[in-house]
């Protein structure tokens, strides 16, 4: 496989869809670094499992909204690992709330860290990627920027933005050999889907044509798709992978 | 090596062109050599490594011609 001895970057990914793509990029013999906010001890125990599967990774704390924080995570990363081939922007957060009580902080927040946060990182890692003649870069957007959501309106904007942004950047890097792609994830068992009431969850499953939840790891298997030389012809694309809710 | 070569040499690089002769003092990057916006900033990235310098954005703008980058970069070497 052409993916071995390749260096990959997964924001957010101590948990979660993050974790199941660093762990799958892994498998495939890639180095992966992930970056982390809070629980050191969890992206510690990602980075345990990833070196199982023989390759070299790393855990980086790094909120990555601050610009600050992201230029010193690109400078570890590339101090321990080398260039990054591979960068999945993946961290992402939800406050929701509704328009009438929705409070500036709680969309600057989402703004922040899933949009303006795909930017820094993006950003960041792009130069390497221009002068290799070579990258992948795997934005996971949401199906709700492609539909909206009752009570998602900072989390939807901020990943129609990722949308945007992502179809932007497949147009500017293309000539340089940079594939720009977006994952749109449906209803997937994690922390952050956990959190909904058994009610909500029941009627949301009922609107899945597959009728039940996706893993985390349905979204990691086609972020490794994308990270290898088998979607080199594809930029700019947003796939849902979603069990058929959008279509 | 002068500095206008290795400026040269390093436009020739990164644009992978073969047009050696051509390239005079007076020759502009994106209207006589058929650079792009983002070929002209892979140009001053490589600039940058190669005299080890920083050049901000709004001073790449004012550049004309290769003469122009020369003289700049002179600036900041010396």
């Amino acid at each position: 496989m052409s993916l071995v001895g390749k260096n990959a970057l997964v924001t957010g990914g101590s948990r979660g869809i993050g974790k199941a793509i660093a762990l799958e990029l892994s498998k495939n013999g890639i180095n992966v670094a992930i970056s982390y906010i809070n629980n050191k001890e969890k992206a510690e125990e990602v980075v345990y499992e990833i070196e199982k599967n023989g390759v070299k990774g790393m855990a980086v704390k790094a909120n990555i909204s601050k610009e600050e924080d992201v230029l010193n995570m690109a400078k570890d990363i590339d101090a321990e690992m080398g260039p990054i081939d591979i960068l999945v922007n993946n961290a992402g957060i939800t406050k929701d709330n509704l328009i009438i009580r929705m409070k500036t902080k709680e969309w600057d927040d989402v703004i922040e860290t899933n949009l303006k946060g795909t930017y820094l990182c993006t950003k960041s890692f792009v130069k390497g990627m221009m002068k290799k003649r070579y990258g992948k870069i795997i934005n996971i957007a949401s199906i709700v920027g492609i539909t909206g959501n009752f009570g998602q309106g900072n989390y939807s904007a901020s990943k129609a933005g990722v949308i945007g942004f992502t179809k932007s950047m497949a147009k500017e890097l293309a000539s340089r050999g940079i594939n720009v792609n977006a994952v749109a994830p449906g209803f997937i068992r994690t922390d952050m889907t956990e959190i909904l009431k058994d009610d909500i969850r029941d009627s949301l499953v009922k609107s899945i044509p597959m009728g039940r939840i996706g893993k985390p790891e349905d979204i990691a298997n086609i972020v490794v798709f994308l990270a290898s030389e088998k979607s080199d012809y594809i930029t700019g694309q947003v796939i849902n992978v979603d069990g058929g809710m959008v279509m | 090596m002068t500095n206008f070569e290795r400026v040269k040499n390093i436009i020739i690089n990164t644009l992978e062109i073969d047009e050696v002769a051509s390239i005079t003092m007076g020759t502009s990057i994106m209207d006589d050599l058929d650079a792009d916006s983002l070929d002209a900033v892979e140009v001053m990235m490589a600039l940058e490594d190669e005299f080890d310098i920083e050049i901000p954005d709004e001073d790449a703008e004012i550049f004309k011609n290769i003469g122009d980058i020369v003289r700049y970069i002179e600036e900041k070497i010396n």
